[in-house]
């Protein structure tokens, strides 16, 4: 017990030195900006010298404000206080960040400070270079990138400062990309090419204008035979090369994210349509079910923790299961009250469901408004996964691990349980699954509210890259409807594939076809597919007719 | 020879028939006010059920007869009723908002002459054929690929479905030379004859009529003919028909392309009276909407569709009026008590409720 109790104290300890040190940082950052602008001559160069060492925003938040005289001086009978008039029209200390409040007597007396010229010359480039300072290494190298570009001379040295300092690696390639296109101007003759053999190289996208405009020079002062013309020639050829393979990257990517959408939202309309023989027109409001049990998930953590708390980032992580639950109740509520009538009827079902969806949306419309509902992604979803300079952002690779986790505990629930086998039994033969004593009627209810669940489970991921809306489900309804055909109708497998592959041939097309000429494409392509296997991929072979 | 049957049928068409021409009858020389007067409103109000009574009479020759649920249904009677709407739009002529020779979505969109193929829809009876052929066309190319390959049944929807789809996105683009999203609209006469004109709206109204008693005049000889045994053989057992030497595929192929042209015929007496087209005519739930018309009325009857159809739609528009919150709720709960408790529409409750009065009877007998 004691040791326990030891231990705590021991890592609060430890966090709270931490806290204090992150805050002493701050704090003087605050302070040296705060002696800057109360010192003069020599004693003022000397701080700014020492202001270059740091990488905090708030150096160029207080000396924008002291630029345009948003920083006073107020005397009283015993100190003096430097304070800031912000944007928001408050008072705040320089040296401290805390917010005064001032009387009115106090504001008559405040007097304003500027900045001398002298000062300003110097403190520029600190301001400008600071983002190659901060602490967050993405901002180093937005900045990096950025300074690149402008290809301002002034620039150069403090690029090539941070080159030896850099530490992470992934900085260092930015600010060795900002260098190089920065050199492709200020550069003497031999730098120029050397950046652009390095550019190259790096087969920087980026440079690729900058590298042009070099070519267009020398050709003006006809020097093409030059070895600048042609390595710059060559690099943009290779440069381009790059390009055309990350664009094909990328749709493949787009492809492969988009088709686990389709695969997650088709999955479920597999079960109910392809192993029931329900067509479940409603599919597309079970989706909007599970988008908006994500949303009320969302704002009953907004409600009791608050947007930006820790425990906001797992509002999705409990809204998956909770997603799947609410459109599966919802779902067996259906099939016991009105499904169970049609399973010899699966044109009926169609128009029955279909007035169901009606229902189901202009319930949707009542409860939660016309408008679509803003469903925020958690932090931890935010940002993109970098690899080689092709980015994948995080929501879509959670998208596809998503689809890869429907997909293994469909076939795990199918395969190696007990309701699997009933449910298998059922699809092949009700009247003999009924005879050898399997309860038909429940087997029934479940697979229709695992199907129900499953378009839930979709709704509560696809809140995570769409709106949230009493038809978000309607926009995906044809294409799983596609997936269901082409990938065999009862086979999961196939469902799999064809929801890959209409979303990867989808992708592949829209760059050249736009998106509409693409789907068209896409639906023509399907329609000649059935002409060449009228049964899917993966047809079911059985002796029997049916008629 | 006239059976006891045939009679019967001739009478109730021939009912039919007066009922019909009493609307446009009352609105030209009926009284101005009181219960038997009927604005020129409610004539083309009445027109417009009329077709949209034809476009379920058309889907029902495919599902009530065939077995075939079409949901490309509204895609057809929207190509007609577009292939119309080009006629139309033509005749508007200088008088547009732009005062320009050319529509106005043209001249918005910056085009300098008319497109190649909109210029034969100078002529109206170019445009009447067009409003046969165009729907048959498409119907023949896809019924063409999707009978070849067997797709029957719920794929059969499916794939319509998916068709109208395919082709409704592409009338929502502008450079479909189809007026994008906002479609047709603004039109000024047909046939020299001004479109506000009441004695024009009389007129297409008898012309609807006119289409529906012909369009049932063809479902009943084509049910007759032997063609239409095979279609209802094949509604019943395919394969057994198949087996028997008949090509199902061209049978089927036949009747698609005959309802097609007859929804497009609909969808062509439809815009005039409406006053515009715009692609949302052909979304996949219009066509559920014609399944469902169908199925109210009473699938595989030949008067089901006509009555289904007047009925959801005056239905629709009173509770549109009445209960704008509610009435996608009314609706859509009335098709699902529709499709469970009476598979065979209105036109069968009679037929339901004498059952079940013969069911208890005997049973009663029986008890006894």
């Amino acid at each position: 017990m004691r040791s326990i109790f030891k231990h705590v104290v021991g890592y609060s300890f430890c966090i709270f030195s931490l806290l204090g040190m992150l805050a002493a940082e701050e704090r003087s950052a605050r302070l040296v900006m705060s002696e800057l602008i109360m010192a003069s001559g020599d004693e003022q160069t000397a701080l700014i010298e020492e202001i270059e060492n740091y990488g905090d925003p708030v150096i160029a938040e207080i000396y924008q404000a002291w630029r345009t005289g948003g920083v006073y001086t107020l005397k009283s009978n015993t100190d003096l206080q430097l304070l800031e008039f912000t944007a928001q029209q408050e008072w705040v200390s320089v040296a401290s960040g805390d917010l005064v409040s001032l009387s009115e007597g106090d504001v008559a007396n405040v007097k304003k400070e500027r900045a001398k010229r002298s000062v300003r010359k110097l403190m520029k480039g600190i301001i400008d270079t600071l983002g190659l300072k901060a602490k967050d290494a993405s901002v180093r190298i937005d900045s990096a990138i950025k300074m690149g570009r402008s290809q301002k001379p002034e620039f150069v040295p403090a690029l090539e400062a941070r080159l030896i300092l850099e530490t992470s690696s992934e900085v260092k390639e930015a600010v060795e990309e900002a260098l190089a296109i920065s050199l492709l101007k200020n550069g003497n003759a031999d730098q120029k090419l050397t950046a652009v053999k390095d550019l190259a190289a790096m087969k920087s996208i980026a440079a690729r204008g900058f590298i042009d405009e070099v070519l267009l020079d020398e050709q003006e002062a006809s020097r093409e035979t030059e070895p600048l013309a042609e390595a710059s020639a060559n690099a943009l050829l290779v440069i381009e090369e790059h390009l055309k393979i990350m664009e094909f990257l990328g749709s493949f990517f787009r492809g492969f994210s988009t088709g686990s959408v389709l695969l997650i939202v088709s999955f479920g309309l597999a079960i109910t349509f392809g192993l029931m023989g329900i067509i479940n027109m409603a599919h597309g409001e079970f989706v909007a079910i599970g988008g908006y049990t994500t949303y009320m998930v969302q704002t009953l953590f907004i409600d009791t923790w608050g947007l930006s708390s820790e425990a906001f980032g797992w509002y999705f992580v409990i809204s998956l299961p909770l997603s799947f639950l609410a459109a599966a109740g919802i779902g067996l509520l259906l099939e016991k009250t009105v499904i169970r009538f049609l399973y010899r009827r699966p044109l009926e079902s169609l128009l029955c469901t279909w007035g169901i969806s009606m229902v189901m949306q202009q319930g949707f419309r009542l409860i939660f408004g016309a408008a679509n509902v803003q469903v925020n992604n958690p932090t931890w979803l935010m940002g993109n996964l970098s690899l080689g300079g092709f980015s994948m952002s995080y929501t879509r690779l959670f998208i596809m691990f998503i689809a890869l986790l429907v997909v293994i505990l469909t076939w795990l629930l199918l395969r190696k349980t007990n309701l699997g086998l009933h449910i298998r039994a059922v699809m092949q033969n009700r009247g003999m699954a009924s005879s050898l004593g399997i309860p038909v009627a429940r087997v029934n209810s479940m697979t229709f509210a695992l199907g129900c669940g499953l378009a839930g489970l979709g709704g509560s991921v696809l809140s995570q890259i769409g709106n949230v809306g009493p038809l978000m489900g309607q926009q995906y309804i044809v294409d799983s409807f596609m997936v269901v055909v082409i990938g065999s109708v009862g086979n999961l497998l196939g469902a799999g594939i064809s929801a890959m592959g209409i979303g990867l041939v989808d992708q592949l097309l829209q760059p050249s076809l736009g998106p509409v000429m693409g789907k068209i494409t896409v639906f023509f392509v399907i329609i000649l597919f059935l002409q060449w296997r009228p049964g899917g991929l993966f047809p079911t072979r059985s002796r029997s007719l049916e008629d | 020879m006239l059976t006891a049957e045939n009679k019967k049928e001739i009478g109730i068409f021939g009912l039919v028939a007066c009922l019909l021409m009493l609307i446009p009858g009352l609105n030209a020389w009926g009284p101005d006010g009181g219960l038997f007067a009927v604005s020129s409103f409610q004539v083309s109000l009445w027109g417009k059920y009329l077709t949209y009574a034809i476009l379920a009479m058309s889907l029902n020759l495919l599902w009530g007869y065939t077995g075939l649920l079409c949901l490309c249904q509204s895609l057809f009677f929207a190509l007609g009723g577009y292939a119309m709407g080009m006629y139309l739009m033509l005749m508007i002529g200088d008088r547009g908002a732009y005062q320009s020779d050319l529509p106005d979505f043209m001249v918005f969109l910056g085009y300098q002459e008319l497109p190649f193929h909109w210029v034969p829809f100078n002529n109206f009876w170019f445009a009447a054929g067009a409003v046969l052929w165009v729907p048959g066309l498409v119907a023949l190319i896809f019924g063409f690929l999707a009978f070849r390959s067997r797709i029957k049944g719920v794929y059969f929807s499916i794939l319509t479905q998916a068709l109208t789809y395919a082709v409704c996105l592409l009338f929502f683009r502008n450079d479909f030379t189809f007026g994008g999203n906002n479609g047709f609209t603004d039109f000024k006469d047909i046939l020299g004859y001004s479109l506000n004109d009441s004695g024009t709206t009389r007129g297409l109204y008898i012309a609807s009529a006119l289409l529906l008693l012909t369009t049932y005049l063809i479902t009943s000889g084509l049910l007759a003919s032997k063609l239409g045994k095979v279609q209802q053989a094949i509604r019943d057992s395919e394969n057994r028909v198949l087996f028997s030497g008949y090509s199902t595929t061209s049978f089927k192929l036949v009747i698609f392309i005959l309802s097609a042209m007859i929804a497009g015929a609909a969808g062509a007496l439809y815009v005039p009276q409406v006053g515009g087209i715009n692609p949302s005519l052909m979304e996949a739930a219009k066509s559920l909407e014609v399944v469902v018309w169908v199925a109210v009325g009473g699938r595989g009857t030949k008067w089901g569709p006509v009555i289904g159809a007047i009925l959801v739609n005056m239905f629709k528009s009173y509770t549109t009026q009445a209960f704008p919150d509610y009435w996608l709720i009314i609706m859509g709960s009335m098709f699902v008590l529709v499709v469970l408790f009476m598979p065979d529409g209105i036109v069968g409750v009679y037929k339901q409720v004498k059952n079940k009065i013969a069911q208890k009877r005997s049973l009663q007998i029986k008890e006894a």
